[in-house]
């Protein structure tokens, strides 16, 4: 168990800085998702956690204490790496047990714990395999074993269930979640998946172009994103943003205006969620509209509509009245939930449009 | 419907007409030394390279006669597998190892000053070592052995010529396993060395537990594919002893070599060629055997119809 802060810590290679300066800190106990697209840092941070990386610049601390110059075998870290990287020529028990190898743990401790981290992971049926002769999943447990059994005080999971399918993704990480909390292990989760970060982590750091774009829990960064970024990277299907120019209350987009609920000026970002939008018949109110696109998702219909201000979507469920593709509508917006950002992509707090 | 049966023509048709060139080389280089051997070692061909008659007098001579046969299959023996086990093996592995541990510049550096002697003619090679060994106070060994250790010189060409051919056989087989080993080490993924170091190994159990046990495969190629090609070749030898003093580094396919085109017994010659091939053919059979036929055979990227 540990308590985790970065202070400053940056890396590049060569040239590159791959990591700007970034403060972070994490409780004793939490489990945080890192947030973000390929290519962000977000592996990187969590190299620079388990030591495997050094940082260019700044402090890395567990508990308070500089472990900088402490090396990775020494740090007590466990990770699953994204391709569980299981030594190929060893049995699933000698895999587990590997980290055993290198504590001072008498063998029939060892042969022990090796056992009830299988168990943990509900693979002790496959412990004379070799990884090779595991599917994705079955090695997936193996990992997170191996990374459990020597009880680290941090857990780093590297895009742990981006080789799964998708019903095994789900119930893995209902899993994983349900292991780390009752280990109550600092954890580390890297992701890309903005599913997976929302319903593992109690905190989500997102991540863009090596440096932290915003620290805070699922809904927050859902509700209140910082930027423009985040608000596009977080939500599924994604909002919809909308450049236009504010003067005074009024803000034109394309050919149509939204009424602001303070006066501004310059140019403004309008972003609304497709949840936040109702599709409706003409005439009982709200901006008119015309229905492009449909596509069904199922339990949701995703609707494309063409407005004034611009295309926007609208999630709607699958047997609401909604007239046909073709057909003139009308588009109510949720106006307490709608997001405005500045012309440098910041959000606006305490600004909506009107009703 | 006429149409239906022309691609079962072309099916019966294409295979051998892709394997006609590899297939007519074979034949040309392979099989009919082979068949010509064999029906040389059954005559009394010499050095007039007449035949007069049929006779199965030379493998009377291997199998008893021939007083030679213990001694040169001894030379052959301690030769192959002390050149195979301490440079062609042991001193590729080490090479593989330190040239990958240190930085890419400087283990691409070493890695081209090891591959030297084999880019180099045979000659040149041959040449240098002559005057390495060389038994006047002139030759580099000497020159170190006289002017810093004032010790008196060495002969080594006459008093160990078989360290000499092993020493300079290894030099240049080191290169091979060196290269294969180390395009093993470095397609093993990074993410494995990453694990090992975050489950607390240390340098040398990363080496142990990652980086040998890949290695095994290769290992065990390289040593049956480096044994048959010293069991065979002898180029060096004959450029730097020339088998000698008398028979004292003449390894059996120099030996066959000696025999047939020194002293002009050329049916001897044959004979003994046959025995070499028999041996070669079961080494690699035993190999089949053990690491199955599997490692020479993957589906085909491309299905010829």
């Amino acid at each position: 168990m540990a308590q985790i802060a970065f202070e400053q810590v940056s890396k590049s290679w060569g040239e590159t800085e791959v990591l700007r300066p970034m403060d972070l800190s994490i409780a004793n106990g939490e489990c945080v998702a890192i947030l973000g697209p390929s290519g962000c840092g977000k592996s990187t941070t969590l190299f620079l956690l388990a030591g495997l990386y050094a940082p260019t610049s700044g402090k890395v601390l567990f508990d308070g204490h500089v472990v900088n110059g402490v090396d990775a075998r020494d740090r007590n870290v466990g990770i699953v790496f994204q391709s569980y990287a299981l030594y190929p020529h060893m049995t699933v028990r000698a895999n587990i047990g590997f980290p055993l190898r290198f504590q001072k743990v008498d063998k029939d401790d060892l042969s022990r714990r090796v056992v009830e981290a299988a168990n943990l992971v509900q693979i002790d049926e496959f412990l004379d395999r070799k990884p090779a002769e595991l599917s994705g999943g079955q090695q997936q447990r193996v990992a997170l074993a191996r990374a459990l059994v020597k009880q680290p005080n941090i857990l780093l999971l590297d895009e742990p269930l981006s080789n799964l399918d998708a019903t095994l993704r789900m119930s893995m990480r209902a899993e994983i979640r349900a292991i780390q909390r009752r280990l109550g292990m600092t954890t580390l989760i890297v992701t890309h998946d903005q599913i997976e970060a929302m319903t593992m982590a109690d905190r989500i750091i997102c991540m863009s172009r090596g440096a932290v774009a915003q620290i805070g829990t699922p809904d927050e960064l859902y509700r209140r994103p910082a930027d423009t970024f985040v608000a596009g990277f977080i939500g599924s299907p994604p909002i919809t943003l909308l450049e236009g120019d504010a003067k005074g209350e009024t803000l034109h987009i394309g050919t149509g205006a939204m009424t602001l609920t303070a006066s501004t000026a310059g140019r403004i970002t309008l972003g609304l969620r497709p949840e936040d939008l109702r599709l409706g018949a003409p005439g009982q109110g709200g901006l008119p509209a015309r229905v492009v696109t449909v596509e069904p998702l199922g339990r949701e219909v995703l609707y494309g509509v063409e407005t004034a201000i611009g295309r926007l979507h609208v999630l709607a469920m699958a047997g609401d009245a909604v007239p046909p593709a073709g057909e003139p509508a009308a588009v109510q917006i949720d106006a307490a939930h709608s997001l405005l950002f500045d012309a440098g992509g910041r959000r606006i707090p305490n600004l909506n449009i009107r009703p | 419907m006429s149409q239906a049966f022309v691609p079962v023509r072309c099916r019966r048709a294409r295979p051998a007409l892709f394997l006609a060139p590899a297939a007519s080389l074979l034949l040309l280089f392979f099989l009919a030394p082979i068949v010509i051997d064999v029906g040389i070692a059954f005559t009394n061909m010499g050095e007039s390279l007449k035949v007069t008659a049929w006779t199965l007098k030379n493998f009377d001579r291997i199998l008893g006669a021939d007083r030679m046969i213990p001694l040169i299959l001894l030379t052959t023996f301690l030769y192959v597998t002390a050149t195979l086990f301490f440079f062609n093996v042991g001193l590729g592995v080490v090479l593989a190892i330190t040239t990958t541990a240190v930085s890419d510049r400087l283990g691409a550096l070493f890695r081209g000053i090891w591959i030297l002697p084999r880019m180099s003619p045979a000659v040149i090679y041959a040449l240098l070592w002559i005057w390495v060994v060389d038994s006047s106070p002139q030759g580099l060994l000497n020159q170190v052995v006289t002017g810093i250790f004032g010790l008196a010189p060495l002969n080594l060409r006459n008093d160990h010529p078989l360290l000499v051919i092993i020493l300079a056989n290894g030099f240049v087989g080191a290169s091979f396993a060196m290269v294969v080993l180390t395009s093993t080490i470095r397609s093993i993924p990074e993410h494995l060395f990453h694990a090992a170091r975050v489950d607390g190994a240390s340098e040398w159990s990363v080496l142990r537990f990652v980086v040998l046990p890949s290695l095994k495969g290769p290992v065990w190629f390289i040593t049956i594919y480096q044994a048959l090609s010293l069991l065979v070749t002898f180029e060096y030898i004959l450029l730097i002893t020339n088998g000698g003093p008398v028979y004292d580094s003449t390894t059996y396919a120099l030996y066959v070599y000696r025999r047939a085109f020194e002293g002009g017994h050329y049916a001897y010659g044959a004979a003994l060629a046959i025995a070499l091939m028999l041996f070669g053919v079961c080494f690699t059979l035993l190999q089949w055997r053990l690491f199955g036929d599997g490692m020479n055979r993957t589906r085909p990227r491309i299905e010829v119809l």
